[in-house]
């Protein structure tokens, strides 16, 4: 009995050790998992870009904003002083709190009027700036307990001499399903697209039947095509599917047009349809192709902002999922669905798409070729 | 029909890595004419098919097919070539219809549905016409590729093997079928490993790795091979065929039920080669075998070094 299972262990160990995608999967994703979560994710993200919105430049804001700096939760990314110019960088995404310090904020101070202080926070992602909006009013205790000394010091008193106002944008009541259920276009789009795509073309190259299809007058253009209308057609049901759920289960607001939507949600079904079928020019078997879109849907999930906060990561991998078109898409839904962003400001994440569209179509227009081997 | 050839290639060459898979390979096929394409695996048979109907790109070499030159129409080849790949190429979860149904539209074919239909009434498959294509047996699995490689009435019709696998009638309906088509004057260019099937063709061309060894008819090739043969039968014939192989002068002996067929290149020596035998043993001069002569060519060609391994 023993001879027989170690004449089976031998033929599998042998039999893996010659499949590549073998390979993938077992050294792979140990690797890729180990860096994304080890590494890269980071649920309790710092350095997040704040802007000041200051009319009142005194020695208080200026340690607030000190303060601010040393919890390690905020970098100061801009300065600016003409109104909305705060509410536009917020909108965009370039930054995600605004502190607007008003003017008179330290004569209304020192004469113990209690100014406000007003912290908009992009609440898009609810978990990304959750610890940050946590630490504010400590800090702020913190830095005005050291300026507000001799006979100030009364001004410490309960209540607090600061009255830190939260404005919550684009999701006010701090919803995560908000957030969630739009990024989930992106993967689930790219879930589908991508594995499917390129399975249907490995699928015939593995059965017999792609030798046939070249011998006929078709054009790799038009295999192309053909193969993709149908799963654009699934991909749109999809779409629909997720959009009925968003608005009818989930009460996601939608903020922006809904024709932008779908444009940039065509866009990026033709990103992942495009990226299928160059990723099936590269293997020849199903499983592998499988396999080989795992390896792309992994980050697409953890590292694109879908999961974990985007501004969480190290550079290095923000880095790399700038690369997925995900990142882009999940910004654009988001930004379109949550911030109404218009086409200017979807202008730039499109354009991004536009060129991944480009590169992906050339690879597999150029990879497919009509003739076999 | 006009005299130029069907098929004309010439100094066809295609390498793969460091390989040479197909050697400078000369073909003419004129129209109308069944040739069949032998030689042992591996010898490039399959590649010198695929680059006639634009599957691949010749590395060297130039032809026309149909007057068209391989190298820059092989669109317009494509749509006259009919080619019927190794293994089962059409769609094992479409029915037996929406296969041909589909070739049809591939093709842009006029009355679809009328060709479709009469393809299935020539098969015999119209009752099961909705049956899935996967679920046919190997016979008809070939007839229905057959069907769906001349859906679109091509003037050439390429066959990789078709009979490889399938039983001894279906293979006979099939090549009367073939002559069929080649009477109403398609050419065909069949690759096959059968030496029955070699003697139905017209003509046969013999490719050793990647090097043509012969073209002609049948009685051609055996002519231009210079074998004679022998047949002894005697008690133990059949068990002296290694041994008799040593002798000088043999090329190869083998046993054939319970008698050895031997042959070699001068029949002198063949005779003297066998004469320690002749008491037990009576032999007698028979006319080489097509297999005589092929696998002559390709132990020649293998002792020829003409082999360039990766």
């Amino acid at each position: 009995m023993w001879e027989r299972i170690g004449a089976m262990v031998f033929k599998e160990v042998r039999q893996m050790a010659r499949d590549p995608g073998m390979f993938v999967m077992m050294l792979m994703f140990p690797i890729i998992q180990l860096a994304i979560f080890g590494f890269a994710i980071n649920s309790d993200p710092r350095h997040l870009p704040l802007a000041i919105e200051s009319k009142d430049n005194s020695v208080y804001s200026r340690s607030i904003v000190s303060a601010l700096r040393t919890t390690g939760y905020f970098d100061v990314a801009k300065v600016v002083t003409t109104y909305g110019e705060g509410d536009r960088l917020l909108s965009e995404g370039e930054v995600q709190f605004v502190l607007t310090v008003p003017a008179d904020f330290s004569r209304d101070l020192v004469r113990g009027q209690r100014p406000q202080l007003l912290l908009t926070v992009d609440a898009t992602d609810p978990a990304s700036t959750g610890p940050a909006v946590a630490a504010v009013n400590e800090a702020i205790a913190r830095a005005l307990a050291r300026d507000l000394a001799g006979p100030l010091t009364m001004r410490l008193q309960t209540p607090p001499p600061v009255d830190v106002v939260l404005h919550r944008s684009f999701n006010p009541e701090g919803i995560t399903s908000h957030n969630t259920v739009p990024g989930l276009l992106a993967i689930i789009l790219s879930m589908t697209m991508v594995a499917l795509t390129a399975m249907s073309v490995t699928r015939e190259t593995e059965q017999g039947t792609m030798e046939n299809l070249l011998a006929t007058p078709l054009r790799p253009i038009e295999v192309m095509i053909g193969k993709i209308v149908p799963y654009f057609a699934m991909g749109l049901v999809q779409v629909l599917v997720v959009l009925l759920a968003a608005a009818i289960v989930f009460e996601v607001p939608f903020v922006g047009s809904f024709g932008l939507l779908l444009a940039v949600t065509l866009l990026f079904t033709l990103v992942s349809l495009a990226l299928g079928f160059t990723l099936s020019t590269l293997v020849d078997s199903q499983i592998m192709s499988m396999q080989l879109s795992m390896l792309y849907l992994l980050p697409s999930i953890l590292l694109s902002g879908f999961a974990f906060p985007f501004r969480g990561m190290p550079v290095w991998a923000q880095w790399l999922a700038e690369l997925l078109p995900p990142t882009h898409y999940i910004r654009l839904v988001r930004g379109v669905m949550l911030k109404g962003w218009d086409w200017q400001l979807a202008l730039s994440e499109t354009a991004v798409l536009v060129v991944m569209l480009l590169a992906f179509g050339t690879i597999a227009v150029r990879r497919y070729r009509d003739t076999v081997a | 029909m006009s005299d130029a050839p069907a098929i004309a290639v010439r100094g066809l060459t295609k390498r793969f890595g460091g390989r040479t898979v197909v050697d400078h390979v000369d073909l003419a096929v004129q129209p109308g004419r069944i040739c069949g394409f032998l030689g042992p695996n591996g010898s490039g048979k399959t590649t010198t098919l695929r680059m006639i109907c634009g599957l691949l790109i010749p590395d060297e070499g130039e032809g026309e097919v149909l007057g068209l030159d391989l190298r820059t129409s092989r669109r317009a080849i494509k749509q006259q070539i009919g080619y019927m790949t190794q293994k089962f190429g059409l769609f094992s979860d479409l029915s037996i219809a929406e296969n041909l149904e589909f070739i049809a539209r591939v093709y842009s074919l006029d009355n679809r549905n009328a060709r479709v239909e009469a393809a299935l009434e020539r098969l015999g498959l119209t009752s099961r016409a909705g049956h899935l294509a996967g679920k046919l047996s190997g016979g008809w699995k070939q007839r229905l590729a057959l069907a769906a490689a001349v859906l679109h009435e091509p003037r050439i019709l390429l066959l990789d093997e078709p009979t490889a696998g399938v039983d001894p009638q279906a293979r006979r309906e099939f090549w009367d079928q073939i002559h069929a088509l080649a009477r109403e004057g398609m050419t065909v260019l069949v690759s096959t490993h059968y030496m029955d099937e070699a003697e139905r063709c017209h003509e046969i061309a013999y490719i050793a790795y990647g090097v043509m060894l012969a073209h002609g008819t049948t009685d051609q090739v055996i002519a231009a091979s210079g074998l004679s043969a022998l047949e002894g039968e005697g008690p133990g014939a059949d068990r002296l065929a290694a041994e008799i192989e040593e002798r000088p002068g043999v090329a190869m002996a083998a046993p054939f039920g319970t008698t050895l067929h031997v042959c070699g290149t001068d029949p002198e020596a063949l005779r003297a080669a066998v004469a320690p035998w002749a008491e037990r043993i009576t032999w007698r001069a028979v006319p080489p075998t097509l297999e005589d002569v092929f696998i002559n060519l390709m132990r020649t060609a293998t002792d020829g070094s003409v082999v360039e391994q990766a």
